[in-house]
């Protein structure tokens, strides 16, 4: 048995490691880290609470927005405010654009280019996808980050700028639509219809989004032109739908009203309900962590604490749990939580794959865009966005919100007007989690053992890595 | 011209924002200006060994590059091992690397208020990560690069400050660079190019009419002026928000929140909360700075005097209550 180290581990969000013990050319364990740290949650500590908002967006230059819902949404909590309705849809609106624009990124700039590499050459599909999706060069590059640029101008009008926005507030939005932005925002919404339709998916988004089952998609690819069918193609030619399966327990807080939130396994059957969430079940294990040890703690008692030279530990990540089990957040997560066919018939039929999780981030892109549409049209212009807040003196809060990469929570509490705890539990602390105190390893690590490891190997390791389009960055806060 | 770009204690926004570069899509932008990524550790295909050989070959002075660029600030604890931020694969500290690479840069560039000054991770107190930027320290010259360095081609850090940056400020400064060259009297005093930092932020803003009569926002959402109540220091940041703007047609203060000055060194500790104006005896502190105080104060007491109603209705609310009136041609 031999120990390979891989990394810098590329086009993902920060800074990744990945250690692998390989036996006979296959992985039999691996080791996730997180070679950076940040440790925002102390940065915050002693801050007026109100200032979590400018600070917290920081955490994450390509989920700022998601940060900002967490935490105005613990202030919210903490405090009582409600949103007035176009506050609210004018969140959903920025939190989703940020979402989506995420999978877009994902999609054409970290995941596609590894299709590109040589060691697929021999296969039928390589030159159209090498030259399509090559890094930087690939012919697909120019029209998606157009529609990426494009998409992101809602942003312009929603919410100033992106990233790093201070719009979203405890009791709304800072910037009330006008009547000319929103025939503006809508004109922008077909636009990135367009290009979802005809370069994505190759077909209408309501025709994919009615798509119930495996063998329905595999017959609504068969010989369509389209970006996503291109992928589709090469990943059952590569058996990705069998590739890269975790614990398959899957945890969503839910999205937007349109998402319900829960926890839900294939092992309750394909139709069955999710189980509610329980947020008192999460517990943040650090055994593995360079942090100071201490026994398993929910988030509202956490603490993180630098303990640089631990010798058991590998990585800055904690390892959270829900209820002692391994957890696998995201889109694909979001979207069988939610009860959406053709995710729970993958999902059933082979576990969580690779493949799977790239259709979950098709589903939001071809259901969420539709709701979107329809959240400007709800928009009433000249009603309020905004309710103001009004913090007690001492308090806690909690949000829960859906970042594009999965569960994002904030649990903060404050004394005399400041911040005396903060912690935060970011998708990609769930997702690639290091082994916790009873040596169960966390979501990835499962999720490579068995594949094919060394020199002559396929670059499954890649995919299989990057289908959960990790967020590092968030992830060490 | 090739980068190489890096980054360390940031959150990648700089990328991020740089991928939202208009008119033209990124990539085909660069190219046709010739600018090509020797190594960019979002964007690039390379992983792993492949891509350790690259920087190690940049590192020896074996692969020549041009321009050096870091996003995210230079973490050198804990007790200056600078284990907080290793580079993935390397075992090696991101700061060695850095130092490593400036040596055989020509330009080094700072991406971003954390590389440029230390960003968040600098101000918190006592400064538990021992961050810093590539050549200040906070407000101070030093940094990890030392407050004497000069790159090979003979310019100091040039610090495209901001948190995030805007494509156009990274876009344009590269440019300028490949066509026609970077001077000292290109930088402001933070090293800083002049084409984004000789405007405030103040110019241009949408709400330049409430301003004028001092016609104040009270709350989140409303449309007058910020600077009074709500913490807004476009009068005092230097960058040109409002006058190139971002995703389209936003900026902070379109977007209905305060400037938060995040082009300064240091602006992520104000001293006060960042959405509150701190005021002595009702006056804000820290009015503009080109500007007597007594005079500032004296024409605020008259332009508040003759604020029309509409001006004055229309700040307190988040859509005009009152329409500007509609006259008779000639009259």
């Amino acid at each position: 048995m031999k120990r390979v180290l891989v990394g810098p581990f590329n086009r993902v969000e920060g800074d990744l490691e990945v250690s692998l013990d390989v036996d006979a050319g296959q992985v039999v364990a691996a080791r996730v880290n997180s070679p950076l740290f940040r440790g925002f949650e102390q940065l915050l500590v002693g801050r007026v609470a109100q200032d979590a908002l400018a600070i917290v967006p920081r955490i994450c230059g390509i989920c700022s927005i998601a940060q900002s819902a967490a935490a105005a949404a613990a202030l919210a909590s903490a405090s009582g405010v409600q949103m007035p309705a176009n506050g609210k849809l004018a969140q959903s609106l920025i939190l989703a654009t940020e979402n989506l624009a995420d999978h877009l990124t994902h999609f054409y700039l970290f995941f596609m280019p590894d299709f590109a590499r040589a060691s697929y050459v021999d296969r039928s599909w390589y030159p159209d996808v090498a030259s399509r999706f090559a890094a930087i060069k690939g012919s697909a590059a120019p029209a998606a980050l157009g529609a990426r640029a494009g998409f992101f101008k809602l942003i312009g009008f929603l919410a100033g700028r992106w990233p790093h926005s201070l719009a979203l507030q405890p009791g709304g939005s800072t910037k009330a639509m006008t009547a000319a932005e929103r025939i503006r925002v809508l004109a922008l919404l077909r636009e990135f219809r367009g290009f979802l339709e005809t370069t994505l998916l190759g077909g209408s988004l309501e025709q994919f989004s009615a798509l119930a089952s495996e063998s329905a998609l595999r017959d609504w690819a068969a010989g369509r032109a389209g970006d996503f069918p291109a992928f589709l193609n090469a990943a059952y030619d590569l058996r990705l739908e069998s590739v890269g399966r975790a614990k398959d327990l899957f945890l969503s807080y839910g999205a937007y009203d349109l998402f319900a939130g829960g926890v839900w396994s294939p092992e309750y059957g394909e139709t069955a309900a999710v189980d509610r969430l329980d947020p008192a079940k999460i517990a943040e294990d650090v055994s593995h962590a360079w942090l100071a040890q201490g026994e398993p703690l929910p988030p509202a008692l956490g603490e993180t604490v630098v303990d640089a030279n631990k010798a058991a530990a590998y990585t800055w990540c904690k390892a959270p749990r829900y209820a002692g089990q391994v957890a696998e957040t995201g889109a694909l997560a979001r979207q069988v939580v939610a009860g959406q066919p053709l995710a729970r018939d993958l999902v059933c039929r082979h576990g969580a794959s690779v493949t799977a999780r790239v259709v979950a981030r098709m589903i939001e892109l071809a259901t969420v865009v539709p709701a979107m549409e329809h959240w400007v049209k709800a928009i009433v212009p000249g009603d309020p966005f905004c309710n103001q807040l009004v913090l007690p003196d001492s308090g806690e809060g909690v949000g829960l919100v859906e970042a594009a990469r999965g569960s994002l929570g904030h649990w903060l509490s404050f004394r005399r007007g400041r911040i005396d705890r903060y912690q935060i539990i970011a998708p990609t602390t769930w997702n690639f989690s290091p082994h916790d105190g009873s040596g169960q390893p966390g979501p990835l690590e499962q999720a490579l053992i068995g594949l094919p490891a060394g020199e002559e190997a396929a670059p499954t390791i890649q995919h299989v890595v990057r289908s959960f389009d990790p967020c590092m960055v968030c992830t060490v806060h | 011209m090739k980068l190489l770009w890096l980054q360390s204690g940031g959150c990648g926004g700089c990328t991020q924002s740089l991928l939202c570069a208009e008119p033209r899509p990124l990539f085909d932008e660069l190219r046709d200006a010739g600018i090509e990524f020797v190594w960019h550790p979002a964007l690039s295909l390379e992983s792993g060994d492949a891509a350790l050989q690259i920087l190690e070959d940049c590192a020896e002075g074996r692969l020549s590059f041009d321009v050096l660029c870091i996003e995210g600030a230079m973490l050198r604890g804990p007790n200056g091992s600078g284990k907080f931020h290793l580079m993935a694969g390397s075992g090696r500290p991101m700061t060695e690397w850095v130092e490593r690479l400036a040596r055989h840069a020509r330009w080094v560039f700072a991406i971003g208020s954390c590389t440029a000054y230390g960003g968040f991770s600098a101000s918190t107190p006592g400064n538990p990560l021992e961050a810093c930027g590539l050549q200040f320290d906070t407000d101070e010259p030093g940094g990890l690069l030392g407050k004497g360095f000069q790159s090979n081609g003979g310019l100091p850090v040039v610090n495209i400050a901001g948190c995030p940056v805007h494509p156009g400020w990274v876009v344009d400064t590269l440019e300028k660079l490949a066509f026609e060259g970077l001077a000292a009297s290109d930088l402001d005093a933070y090293g800083r190019p002049l084409l984004y930092a000789d405007q405030l932020v103040h110019h241009g803003c949408s709400r330049n009419e409430f301003y004028e009569f001092k016609a104040s926002a009270e709350k989140q959402s409303d449309l007058g002026c910020l600077m009074e109540n709500l913490g807004c220091k476009g009068t005092q940041a230097h960058a040109d928000c409002n006058i190139r703007p971002w995703n389209g047609s936003g900026s902070c203060l379109r977007g209905g929140f305060a400037c938060i000055a995040c082009t300064e060194p240091g602006f992520e500790a104000p001293g006060h909360p960042f959405q509150e104006t701190p005021k002595l005896a009702g006056i804000p502190i820290g009015l503009p700075t080109d500007m007597p105080k007594a005079w500032f104060v004296a024409l605020a007491a008259l332009s508040k005097s003759a604020t029309p109603k509409r001006v004055r209705e229309n700040a307190v609310v988040d859509h005009p209550v009152i329409r500007p009136a509609v006259k008779k041609a000639g009259k």
